[in-house]
């Protein structure tokens, strides 16, 4: 029963939307996830990346330690006020298109620990795209934050501020 | 051999040397401040039963006394199996005293870890500067009238860039510094060294951690004894029960309490399957950093495996809290003991197997870890190693036989050791013990007495969930317990346990109120991981990769 709203046809989305469809296609079936891992959660991250849980089902096996070479950042773990303007250099460092995952409740807001030494949630130094509660969170839930991500990655266009260079 | 130590500790320093009572049948001395380091020497260098091992140095804060600090410092005799305990109470305004960083190197970070803490100086240290907190912070936050939640936050990543941190003033001629972390693919995690190379040689890597230090300590002090017990699922969080159960036994030694023979063997069986996984993963992650990826998945099948037993057991893969104290969250499902025995029995030994089919006799793998990372077996107790590490010298130390708990004696089982303490040592001494690990937890099984695993002390294990419901004075009990908490007597204790990475101790010091008033964790790599540069002096940088993953440091553990 509700409204959709109109969405605006232009001509020119005759050649927009394939060119989304084609390109967030190779994107989100291709992610090669950064894993910044620091605490626990970066053991429940080795789990989904080995046999069992496999990450590689969803094109996320590429694991780059190069920001440069990477697209998606996975932050696992506590981090401290020691290690906070690390994740923010190695933020900056990764090129756009970049997403980001806080992966486990310490990322999500601080976790368990509140006190002189710990970041309360990594989206109070970089922007975050999908949150995974959880302490640490199963497999299952990264690998649901990774079909997050994808349908994330599948709304985006072209025309987007952030690819046109604005 | 307390009175013998008593004895001529008198004889020899008199009234600077003072026995405090024996709580718990635990053996310790105050001694003044200007003495420590004569005191310190004495023990150490004694003929019979020297105390060879310094376990740990921590700082504790009592505002209410004259003399506010008190540094502790824990020794350990490998011959004599004895442990004591030196107190050195120091006044506020001058927590100064001499360093005994040149008696045991073990004392090196433990020291710093004191001054970054509580701001206790120590003459003649080497480097005294802050290990855990950053740079720019300000206070020493152990101190009770340092609030909690005071921030500091830090700029910029620490640049050390072409300047020279104060240990590495060797030598002149060209070099390049190296940062390596701790964004890295080896450095698991938030580690990070500074490395001055020439060539490709390392003429000094300096490691530099506190990168996940997430103030466990004080954190416990603002909780229950029963609240921390999540938290000590995230020291080792690779092996999560066995921190568990060194916690829960330090309390329970606080207590006086003994917890039955079923809920003993129940533990020794969940931490030799930590034991295993643990050991999985340090074997792993140091295989993948030299090229092997193949062993990677096989361990981390059998994890899955273990895991499995760990979510029917407690509910959760790797944050566990199992054990409570004088207590356990369940007793074991039924069939567990069945699908245990199938993973010990069937999993478990063929992958063991598999793995070192492929890596033990592999040439790549001989020659890039035989000969590299060594140390002598003696160098290595002075830098307070334990565990594995020290196993692959060649010193033959496990507290599960020395010091053997939970009916460890009545186990049949061996100890593997090493020659040459090198890398490819360590990964030996590793594999086999997860061979003894199995035989262990067979014949746990195989004994597993039957009747309760929970103490019977009403003023410390809440009473079962059906009584709590129909009758009243287990509702009163279990409200009284929650809201009160398990309140033992003041005093202090030390336990250890041999964990997978060597000895984890728990020192806890109890004011007889419902909250600890200082918990220290000895965290077995944080000894380990200072030898760091004298163990990779002269390798190759490609060496350096291997010499850290084979000694396997939990960062989790080594910063809290």
């Amino acid at each position: 029963m509700g409204l959709e709203t109109a969405k605006i046809l232009r001509s020119s989305d005759l050649v927009t939307r394939p060119v989304d469809a084609i390109i967030n296609w190779c994107r989100e079936y291709s992610l090669w996830p950064y894993a910044f891992g620091t605490a626990c959660c970066a053991i429940e991250f080795m789990a989904v990346a080995a046999s069992h849980y496999d990450i590689s089902r969803f094109g996320a096996e590429v694991i780059r330690f190069s920001p440069r070479q990477a697209d998606l950042l996975i932050v696992s773990g506590t981090i401290s006020e020691k290690m906070a303007p690390v994740l923010k250099k190695i933020y900056d460092q990764i090129c756009d298109p970049k997403w980001v995952i806080a992966h486990g409740a310490c990322a999500c807001s601080g976790g368990i620990y509140n006190n002189y030494c710990t970041v309360q949630g990594i989206d109070t130094l970089i922007p975050v795209d999908v949150y995974i509660p959880g302490c640490p969170p199963t497999p299952e839930a990264l690998l649901d934050g990774i079909i997050q991500i994808q349908k994330i990655v599948e709304g985006e266009s072209i025309r987007d501020p952030k690819y046109r260079g604005d | 051999m307390t009175d013998e130590i008593a004895r001529t500790l008198q004889e020899k320093f008199g009234d600077a040397v003072t026995p405090v009572d024996g709580f718990r049948g635990e053996t310790s001395f105050t001694v003044d401040a200007d003495r420590i380091k004569a005191v310190s020497r004495f023990l150490a260098e004694r003929r019979d039963n020297a105390f060879d091992l310094l376990e740990d140095i921590c700082g504790v804060d009592y505002p209410d006394r004259e003399k506010r600090f008190e540094t502790v410092y824990h020794l350990y005799s490998l011959r004599g199996k004895k442990r004591i305990r030196l107190r050195v109470p120091l006044n506020a305004d001058h927590p100064v005293l001499p360093s005994v960083a040149g008696i045991w190197k073990a004392a090196d970070w433990f020291e710093r870890e004191a001054f970054d803490q509580y701001g206790i100086r120590f003459q003649g240290h080497p480097n005294l500067r802050r290990i855990l907190n950053h740079e720019a912070f300000v206070g020493h936050p152990l101190r009770k009238d340092y609030p909690i939640t005071r921030r500091h936050k830090l700029a910029a990543p620490t640049n050390f860039g072409w300047e020279e941190p104060a240990e590495a003033r060797t030598g002149d001629g060209e070099f390049t510094v190296l940062n390596i972390g701790p964004a890295h693919p080896t450095m698991h995690g938030t580690l990070r060294i500074l490395a001055r190379l020439q060539g490709e040689t390392i003429l000094q890597a300096i490691p530099e951690i506190g990168y996940l230090h997430r103030g466990f300590e004080k954190t416990a002090e603002q909780l229950t004894y029963q609240q921390v017990i999540p938290l000590t699922d995230r020291l080792n969080y690779v092996s999560a029960m066995m921190n568990n159960v060194g916690y829960a036994m330090a309390v329970e030694k606080l207590l006086d309490l003994a917890i039955p023979k079923r809920g003993q063997y129940i533990r020794v069986i969940i931490c030799e399957l930590s034991r295993i996984i643990d050991h999985l993963v340090c074997i792993a992650a140091n295989l993948v950093d030299l090229g092997a990826l193949t062993p990677y998945w096989y361990c981390f099948r059998d994890r899955e495996y273990v895991y499995d037993l760990l979510e029917a057991l407690c509910g959760a893969r790797l944050t566990t809290s199992y054990t409570r104290i004088g207590s356990h969250a369940h007793d074991l499902p039924e069939g567990w003991v069945e699908r245990c025995r199938q993973v010990i029995r069937e999993r478990i030994p063929r992958s063991i197997d598999e793995v070192e089919k492929l890596i033990t006799h592999n040439r790549i793998f001989v020659d890039r870890t035989q000969g590299v990372g060594g140390i002598s077996a003696q160098e290595a107790l002075n830098f307070g190693f334990t565990g594995p590490c020290l196993r692959a010298c060649g010193i033959p130390f496990d507290l599960r036989a020395a010091e053997p708990y939970y009916d460890y004696d009545k186990f049949d089982f061996d100890i593997p050791v090493g020659n040459n303490g090198d890398t490819y040592d360590r990964y030996l001494v590793r594999m086999e013990e997860m061979r003894q690990s199995l035989r262990i937890v067979e014949q746990a099984l195989d004994g597993l007495p039957e009747g309760p695993h929970k103490a019977a002390d009403r003023r410390v294990v809440l009473p079962e969930k059906e009584r709590v419901y129909t009758r009243f004075g287990a509702l009163v009990g279990h409200t009284k317990l929650i809201l009160d908490g398990i309140l033992p007597p003041p005093g202090q204790v030390y336990t250890a346990t041999e964990a997978a990475n060597g000895v984890l101790g728990f020192y806890i010091v109890s004011d007889g109120t419902k909250h600890p008033y200082r918990i220290k964790v000895r965290p077995p790599c944080f000894a380990i991981y200072q030898a760091l540069a004298r163990l990779t002096e002269g390798n190759m940088l490609a060496d350096l990769i291997a010499i850290v993953g084979s000694l396997n440091i939990i960062a989790g553990e080594l910063d809290r």
